[in-house]
């Protein structure tokens, strides 16, 4: 549905964007990740036409930014980073603004709003000013903005940026409702929030995409291979690490924490995709070593995140 | 150029729904007022000469203190963005505002009305000019709002697109006042620029289509350059 071609943006000669490509398919909810500055908002702002590409080629539906401006902007619903609105009308007054805007028929107005008040919570604060709202009321405006004329496309430029836990969790519930029919774009350097939401999660570093995967397949297998920890007693640390390396597919044993007299811990890197804990166990019951802890360490996102963001960080 | 009254629409109510248009509207009618009825018992003339010449000093500061937010609150707030990613076009969006700057300087002169009826019945008024004058106006009112709505797309900043937009207006308007200083043969052509010259002609009740030409271009020329100004701002 979405296409983007080496799209590139430079700032001057800052580049905020570098040559990235990717597809989004019709329903799919991807997640934008990335630290602060890495080009996510720049992206985003590309994909909604505000501003032209210095290089490369978006295409929406068949249609591309540069050329067909106007039925793409038509097909796409936007919330902007910080809800900019007019401060002094009332949200009543703005949502009908933006209903006329995007052509929606005066008769169909009323209904129209009644039901994004509904869905995003704002019937009861339609007749007060924008600037008189909490952050949180604030944002869900933004939603009911972007979601005006039902756009196939919603994209959200961190949509749960300053609201507390129980708003975090009602806007995440509510892109995945609309997620369920939409296609959703939307960037977030949270990822907790990624991770609860998306199908698929891009990250972004420094205007390059350094990973680019379903969300389950980023957390399991991609990237490094899981890691072991054992902590035993009544062992010799060298005769340990000779009889776990000499295991089929272990990439490393290192001794973690200080040794006392009770145990022993190690740290074991398996390669990638592969399950050693049962090939590990047995090896341990052959010895006479007490086995006090013995797991898995899940891989989370913000591990892989971190080691993504560091190794282009070490290349530069 | 389908969507531009929806704009107009949403920005006139801003004004109305806010004090800035009553008080914009007042200080313009307190100050026009004054200066005109001051003179007028003494010079003892049944005409609104001295008004219209008034006007385009009022006008270059009242307008520009009009527009001088409709690009640069936007700009500010980063609300622009808003605007600018729903199905409208730049040219709407600049028609629009535009418009709102013609539409309150309509508004401004709709309460002077009373003056040439309540002339009218202290002594003979010449219609002619005064058709004339308040027509030359609202081309005068446009084309300082183009040119007020040029400097406020130039900054974030609302004073510095009011001092701008000021300017500019206020050398418009005097500029045919000091040919003195120019050099002969640029004179002509230097009074051709002015913005007070042209509405002179008008406010003669002489309406020649050279004057309506040259506010049209000014016209034209600010909304032109506004679009430009926020095609960079990007």
């Amino acid at each position: 549905m979405i296409h983007v071609e080496e799209l590139t943006k430079y700032y001057n000669d800052f580049c905020a964007v570098d040559h990235i490509r990717f597809d989004v398919n019709r329903g799919e909810i991807l997640g934008l990740l990335g630290p602060n500055g890495a080009g996510k908002t720049t992206t985003l702002k590309m994909l909604t036409g505000f501003f032209p590409p210095s290089d490369g080629e978006i295409r929406i539906n068949d249609l591309t930014v540069t050329e067909n401006p106007l039925e793409i902007k038509q097909m796409l619903g936007y919330l902007p980073e910080s809800s900019p609105f007019y401060r002094d009308m009332l949200v009543y007054d703005y949502l009908s603004y933006v209903a006329a805007v995007r052509g929606i028929s005066s008769d169909k107005i009323p209904g129209r709003l009644k039901y994004l008040a509904e869905l995003c919570g704002l019937s009861q604060v339609m007749h007060k000013a924008v600037g008189e709202l909490s952050k949180g009321l604030n944002q869900r405006v933004g939603l009911a903005h972007a979601m005006m004329n039902d756009p196939e496309i919603l994209i959200l430029d961190e949509p749960t940026q300053g609201l507390d836990p129980n708003q975090i969790a009602e806007i995440r519930s509510l892109i995945k409702k609309i997620g369920e029919e939409k296609t959703i774009i939307f960037s977030t350097h949270i990822l907790s929030e990624a991770e609860a939401t998306c199908d698929r999660i891009m990250i972004i570093d420094q205007g390059k995409i350094v990973a680019d995967d379903a969300t389950e397949a980023l957390k399991h297998g991609t990237g490094r291979g899981a890691l072991l920890h054992v902590s035993l007693k009544n062992a010799d640390p060298e005769h340990v690490r000779a009889t776990i390396e000499s295991i089929d597919g272990v990439e490393s044993v290192r001794q973690s924490g200080a040794e006392t007299d009770e145990a022993i811990g190690f740290n074991i890197r398996c390669s990638p995709r592969q399950d050693l804990r049962e090939s590990v166990y047995k090896a341990i019951k052959q010895t006479d070593w007490t086995l006090l802890d013995f797991h898995q360490e899940a891989q989370t996102l913000e591990s892989i995140f971190s080691s993504l963001t560091r190794q282009v960080n070490k290349e530069n | 150029m389908r969507q531009f009254h929806h704009i107009l629409k949403k920005e006139c109510s801003g004004y109305f729904a806010s004090p800035i248009g009553y008080i914009v509207i007042a200080v313009f009618l307190v100050v026009a007022g004054w200066f005109f009825f001051s003179a007028f018992f003494i010079y003892d003339q049944a005409s609104m000469r001295n008004f219209f010449n008034l006007l385009p000093v009022i006008f270059s500061f009242v307008i520009p203190a009009i527009t001088m937010r409709l690009f640069s609150e936007e700009l500010n707030t980063g609300s622009y963005e808003l605007i600018a990613t729903m199905p409208v076009t730049r040219t709407d969006i600049i028609i629009g505002k535009f418009a709102t700057g013609v539409v309150m300087t309509a508004a401004m002169l709709v309460p002077t009305l009373a003056y040439p009826l309540s002339i009218s019945f202290l002594g003979d008024l010449d219609w002619g000019p005064v058709i004339g004058g308040y027509i030359g106006a609202l081309l005068l009112g446009g084309a300082f709002s183009a040119i007020g709505l040029f400097a406020s797309s130039l900054t974030r900043n609302q004073i510095i697109a009011f001092i701008l937009g000021a300017a500019i207006c206020v050398g418009l308007t005097m500029i045919n006042k000091m040919l003195i200083f120019f050099p002969a043969e640029a004179v002509d052509v230097i009074e051709y620029l002015g913005a007070g010259y042209h509405f002179e002609n008008i406010s003669k009740g002489v309406i020649d289509t050279r004057d309506i030409i040259y506010f049209l271009s000014i016209m034209f020329l600010g909304l032109y350059a506004t679009g430009i100004s926020l095609q960079y701002k990007k």
